[in-house]
């Protein structure tokens, strides 16, 4: 199990302030396929903000927008009042992302990949970045795994490995997409204390894409909840449990109901 | 339409991620490591199969030219036209096939496996630039190995022709005639127009290799396909331009 964060390593000490990130009607397109639909809101510096949805709801496209993946087809998306579209926005902000895959490179070991950042941005000597990317495993229990490749890790493993990836970056924004998901429930806890911890410890900007339930009314400073691309609540945890909106309450709490099943519906 | 319209859209694509590389070769000193591990790969690992491939072409037009002219008594000239052909047209058109298939295919795997993983969009949020971590290196390693795989091609071929002349009966030319034939006709032009069209077709093998790696988008069956796509590419590319850059070349400093 990842230790707890200890932050006292001179070269991970550096103050880098949190940033904001403004979505402002905020619609795309891919062909006829109309996958967000005039989405707003804003997350403050410092924030976790985690964005739930069912599956096909348009989240990881909107944090695509965020890290400027994709254009919108209208509307914006600022960082510190930057456009995140343009690639100058992101040589003036530190952001990372955690990919739902991880997106490790393969042919770099483990601690390649911590390195990789550093290392093309002449980040520090080789012992320097030595000791930031050391650091960052540790951080994470990863220490032994640094000569091993991405071929060679579990799951749980590559997630947290992402993770790490992101820390040496000292970022201000912080995305994550599905960081939970195909995890076990205590692999996924986990995830989702070392996410509140970061928050804590480095005061970064949180935006996490999940449909886990767990993580976000447990972590989450405000939740947005986006359904068929149409942002349809946001606000803290305990506003979303007293929520009476039936769309939100049967996303929560799913009813099982063999005798007439949800895609028996779907089908007629 | 809409296939001129893609087709554009893949030239454009080219030309934009050749403008954007071509900005980075400042940076090669600091990507040595990488340039040299390009090298490597193009030049050191294609070699065994070059030096193969340019004896056997080599010795067969030996054997083809000995057999055609032994009946109007022309052997003597079968070093000039082993020489020539390999020089000016066999050569590089070979290596630079060998490179499209080799070389080439397992760029366009390597990068579409990486888009497919999203490892491209991971070096972008990170705002390391694949043009400059990916492309650039492997253009500039085959700047500077695609001349010395062609001349290896051409010299290989020319001592395979040598050999099959002096051993096959019907020819039973000396190595001294067959050399001496080859240094009368085949001028340094000839193999410099060789080297330049080796250096054409190996470029331009790499960056539409890299290109269509690099837009890959789908699951791990589009990277089958983005490879087939990337070598059929090349192979026509380097035929048509194999054309043009002949007529070029003869326009501008007629032979003798």
């Amino acid at each position: 199990m990842p230790a707890r964060l200890q932050i006292s390593h001179p070269a991970t000490t550096e103050e880098v302030p949190a940033i904001g990130v403004k979505i402002e009607g905020l619609t795309k397109d891919f062909g006829p396929l109309h996958v967000l639909k005039n989405v707003s809101f804003e997350v403050t510096p410092g924030e976790i903000f985690v964005l739930m949805g069912p599956s096909g709801s348009g989240k990881s496209v909107l944090l695509r927008h965020i890290v400027g993946l994709e254009q919108p087809t209208s509307g914006r998306v600022t960082i510190e009042g930057k456009d995140a579209a343009l690639e100058e926005t992101r040589q003036h902000v530190r952001l990372g992302l955690v990919f739902q895959a991880g997106a490790l490179f393969n042919s770099l070991s483990v601690y390649d990949n911590l390195a990789l950042y550093l290392r093309e941005h002449r980040i520090g000597t080789e012992a320097e970045i030595g000791e930031k990317v050391r650091h960052a495993l540790q951080i994470l229990s990863l220490e032994n795994t640094a000569e091993k490749f991405p071929s060679d890790l579990s799951g749980g493993m590559k997630k947290r490995v992402a993770i790490a990836r992101s820390l040496v970056m000292r970022p201000q924004l912080l995305l994550y997409d599905e960081p939970t998901s195909e995890l076990d429930p205590i692999m996924a806890a986990t995830i989702s204390e070392i996410i509140a911890s970061l928050k804590e410890q480095y005061h970064v900007t949180s935006i996490v894409v999940s449909h886990d339930r767990e993580l976000a009314l447990n972590i989450a400073d405000r939740i947005g909840i986006l359904m068929g691309g149409e942002l349809i609540f946001v606000g803290p945890p305990a506003e979303l449990r007293k929520s009476n909106d039936p769309r939100i309450v049967d996303f929560l709490n799913p009813k099982f109901d063999l005798k007439n099943p949800r895609f028996k519906k779907l089908e007629t | 339409m809409k296939q001129f319209r893609a087709i554009c859209e893949e030239v454009g694509g080219t030309v934009q991620l050749l403008i954007r590389s071509i900005g980075y070769f400042a940076t090669l000193p600091l990507q040595f490591g990488r340039f040299v591990e390009q090298c490597y790969l193009v030049g050191y690992t294609t070699l065994p199969i070059v030096s193969i491939l340019s004896f056997f072409i080599g010795s067969v037009l030996a054997l083809q030219a000995g057999y055609s002219m032994q009946d109007f008594g022309a052997k003597e000239f079968i070093g000039s036209l082993v020489g020539l052909s390999m020089a000016r047209e066999l050569g590089p058109m070979m290596v630079s096939i060998l490179l499209a298939g080799r070389v080439g295919s397992a760029i366009a795997a390597e990068l579409a496996s990486m888009k497919v993983y999203q490892e491209i969009d991971a070096l972008e949020t990170m705002n390391i630039p694949p043009a400059r971590m990916l492309v650039m290196p492997r253009l500039a390693a085959v700047i500077v190995m695609m001349p010395v795989l062609t001349i290896i091609a051409n010299i290989v071929g020319w001592f395979g022709g040598a050999l099959v002349a002096s051993r096959v009966k019907f020819i039973d030319l000396d190595s001294d005639t067959y050399f001496a034939a080859l240094r009368r006709f085949v001028k340094f032009k000839d193999v410099m127009d060789g080297l330049v069209k080796a250096e054409v077709f190996g470029f331009v093998v790499v960056l539409v290799c890299c290109s269509i790696g690099l837009k890959t988008r789908g699951g791990p069956r589009e990277i089958g396909a983005s490879v087939t796509r990337a070598v059929v590419t090349s192979l026509i590319l380097i035929l048509v331009l194999d054309y043009l850059l002949t007529q070029m070349l003869l326009w501008i400093s007629p032979s003798p």
